[in-house]
């Protein structure tokens, strides 16, 4: 049962390793496999959309790289390995505390937002940067304005999430995300709990973090227009599976598999 | 002797007794909350052992009476070596019983905070103590309050039965003037009184003004 | 220092166990009581007569307050000073009738706001008489959601009755306490007391949830 690990470099080197780097790896749940073999590389800066039927295993894909731990396989961040950690020159398991630690470097959003309810706007981007990284409350203060600025809810720093539209509400989690500057940011269907006519408060941010920000970022989307128009590749997973990824013009103007076709199509009809 | 005689020559008493009462209560308040934080969060360990120990701890307490603990404790705990005096037998076994009802209010408190908080508090690499004590517990805190309120005017009324191992507080007092008086009903009737006065328009309120203020804490208010 | 005497055990359990018996019947008296008492309660804090409602609302409230040991001496002393004579059993009966009905209104009281509006709307629709809609269309509704309550306090009641034996009521304390000043033993009989305790209402609130669960299944709540 237990994988023979020492087929996994310890680290990845060279000038263009990829910034994520998913090898073999699997992820079940009670006896469902959800996640099987997957491999997938993300190169620094790129902007991937993942989007595929439920069940499919797309939003698994973020959750292994930032919440849970994996079954099989190695899953590598800026040439280190995060699910795994090195000892006496061998790979082993990674404690909490490694991976915890490694995954300061990522920051999510969720599609239920999550704000912390008991603290304002200001306070729920200032919380990881005082108790975490060990800034001032000064500091801390001065880098979540300016993102609150950024994503234009400045005006509600003093709110509670409670008083905040979902649409307001999203962009504070982002913000609060960017706060802890992170290499790399994942997005969870985060359109998906809005309104029809906030959502685009929420896509416009983001469009500006491609545009402005290099950051390398993973989007789970059901917003096909929004995929095409802001991702550099387009992942189709299909029963735990990437069944076919390309360009956006590639994937989504001229599909090659007869499940792509499928997905596309319903999705298409539904709209 | 009308009502207000009665009063005169016999409220000192009562006062005192009451006095008695209060104490019991509040250093029982104190106690209860700290064994049902710990008993609380020893059931939501993973570890069978601890995990053991509390539910163990929570079913014996909850299981039995308050009044056999009492006796218990204060007759039969000094035949095995433990001598307690009385007024701290009535604080500990209180708080004991209390607190074992009070252990499942602050697990299930716990549990209700969805599960979302714990996500969202890890995605920001909050060491695991810092994700309890700053966003979870205040969420927890904010959903205990009604019922931790209500076990709190349990236990306020439980405090009569130290009155039962010999402890002077309002309900002893109320029956030493009985069994002085036979005036039943003014010495029964007065206690009642006083029992409802702190009850109703003392500890209640006080609880409503921690629940006003922690929902307000919430954004909510 | 701690030493069991077995005999003294086996020597006193009979007495013990029939004293169980007599608890339990305590028990139950008292919760049929505080069933019957706790409705009459709850149906008069909704009467046409507002008066009638807070004052009978005041009362529950009062009942709710006080400790159950204190109403027991208030009932078992007063009745008597102005001339009406009870025994211990009776006035045990009645202060724990009293003060579970008191609890027991507060369940229905919820159980009863927790069926929706419309029924009660549909009741007067068909012009249905008052008793009928109590007890064919919104009782049998309210049920499933005062059971948890019920059974909860079933247990409570058992736990209660050693009150008794501050009046006389030769229950289990009491007993335990009889016999201990008897033979200036109070080890064997005080745990014993405990034990069964244990015994009985442990299996008791387990024996409940499970009907819980069950009666949820059975009616299709969520």
């Amino acid at each position: 049962m237990m994988e023979d690990l020492s087929q996994y470099p310890l680290e990845l080197k060279g000038p263009n390793i990829p910034m994520v780097s998913f090898m073999n790896v699997s992820k079940g749940y009670d006896s469902l496999t959800v996640l099987e073999n997957l491999n997938l590389n993300i190169d620094k800066g790129e902007m991937v959309s993942i989007i595929g039927p439920s069940g499919s295993g797309k939003t698994t894909v973020l959750r292994m790289l930032m919440l849970e731990k994996i079954d099989k396989g190695v899953i590598y961040l800026d040439g280190k390995p995060i699910t795994h950690m090195e000892k006496d020159g061998l790979l082993i398991p990674a404690t909490d505390k490694y991976l915890l630690n490694a995954r300061t470097q990522i920051g999510m959003c969720f599609q239920h937002f999550n704000l912390f309810p008991h603290m304002t706007a200001l306070q729920n981007c200032m919380e990881g940067l005082v108790q975490v990284l060990g800034m001032s409350k000064n500091d801390a203060k001065n880098r979540s304005e300016e993102l609150l600025e950024m994503v234009g809810v400045i005006d509600k720093k003093d709110q509670h999430p409670s008083r905040l539209s979902g649409g307001q509400q999203q962009r504070v989690a982002i913000a609060r995300a960017l706060a802890m500057r992170p290499k790399v940011m994942l997005f969870d269907e985060v359109t998906s709990a809005l309104d029809p006519e906030v959502i685009g408060e929420v896509t416009s941010v983001i469009k500006k973090l491609v545009a402005e920000y290099n950051l390398t970022m993973m989007m789970v989307t059901h917003q096909m227009g929004f995929a095409k128009d802001i991702s550099d590749r387009v992942c189709f997973f299909f029963d735990g599976k990437i069944e076919e990824q390309g360009i956006p013009s590639d994937l989504f103007g001229n599909p090659q598999h007869e499940r792509t076709k499928q997905f596309l199509s319903a999705i298409k009809s539904a709209v | 002797m009308s009502y207000w005689q009665f009063l005169s020559e016999y409220g000192p008493r009562f006062l005192e007794g009451t006095l008695v009462t209060l104490l019991q209560f509040i250093f029982a308040v104190f106690l209860t909350i700290a064994l049902a934080l710990v008993a609380g969060f020893m059931k939501l360990s993973n570890n069978l052992f601890v995990k053991g120990v509390s539910v163990t701890y929570i079913e014996l307490f909850r299981g039995t009476s308050l009044l056999v603990q009492l006796y218990w404790i204060f007759f039969v705990l000094p035949l095995l070596g433990i001598t307690l005096e009385k007024f701290t037998a009535g604080i500990i076994t209180l708080s004991l019983c209390l607190g074992a009802y009070g252990a499942e209010l602050v697990r299930g408190a716990i549990q209700s905070v969805p599960k979302e908080q714990w996500e969202a508090a890890y995605s920001l690499s909050l060491s695991p103590i810092k994700r309890m004590w700053r966003i979870i517990l205040p969420q927890a805190l904010a959903n205990i309050l009604p019922a931790w309120g209500n076990l709190m005017i349990e236990l306020f009324k439980a405090t009569a039965l130290v009155s039962l191992i010999s402890v002077a507080d309002l309900m002893f007092e109320a029956r030493q003037v009985n069994s002085i008086t036979y005036m039943s009903a003014q010495a029964f009737g007065t206690a009642l009184i006083i029992y409802y006065i702190i009850a109703r328009f003392i500890i209640t309120p006080v609880i409503r003004w921690l629940e006003f203020i922690t929902m307000r804490k919430m954004g909510r208010g | 220092m701690f030493d069991w005497k077995w005999d003294f055990f086996w020597e006193v359990l009979p007495r013990l166990l029939s004293a169980t018996v007599n608890t339990l019947i305590a028990a139950g008296v008292g919760y049929v009581i505080a069933l019957v008492l706790g409705l009459i309660l709850t149906l008069a804090q909704r009467t046409t007569f507002n008066i009638l409602n807070m004052i009978v609302r005041e009362f529950v409230e009062f009942i709710r307050s006080t400790p159950l040991i204190l109403q027991i001496f208030f009932i078992f002393y007063v009745g008597p000073q102005f001339g009406i004579k009870m025994s211990p059993w009776t006035a045990g009966m009645v202060a724990i009738g009293l003060h579970y009905a008191a609890y027991l209104s507060e369940v229905y009281r919820g159980a009863l706001d927790s069926v929706p509006k419309g029924q009660w709307e549909a009741c007067s629709a068909l012009s249905m008489k008052t008793h009928d809609t109590y007890f064919r269309i919104i009782i049998p509704q309210a049920l499933p959601s005062a059971l948890a309550g019920m059974g909860n306090y079933l247990v409570g009641i058992f736990k209660d009755t050693p009150m008794l034996s501050v009046i006389g009521v030769a229950e289990l304390m009491h007993t335990a306490n009889a016999i201990g000043s008897e033979n200036y033993r109070f080890l064997e009989p005080l745990t014993m007391v405990g034990v069964i305790f244990l015994l009985i209402s442990i299996p008791a609130a387990g024996f409940i949830r499970v009907f819980e669960g069950w009666l949820h299944k059975k009616l299709g709540m969520k």
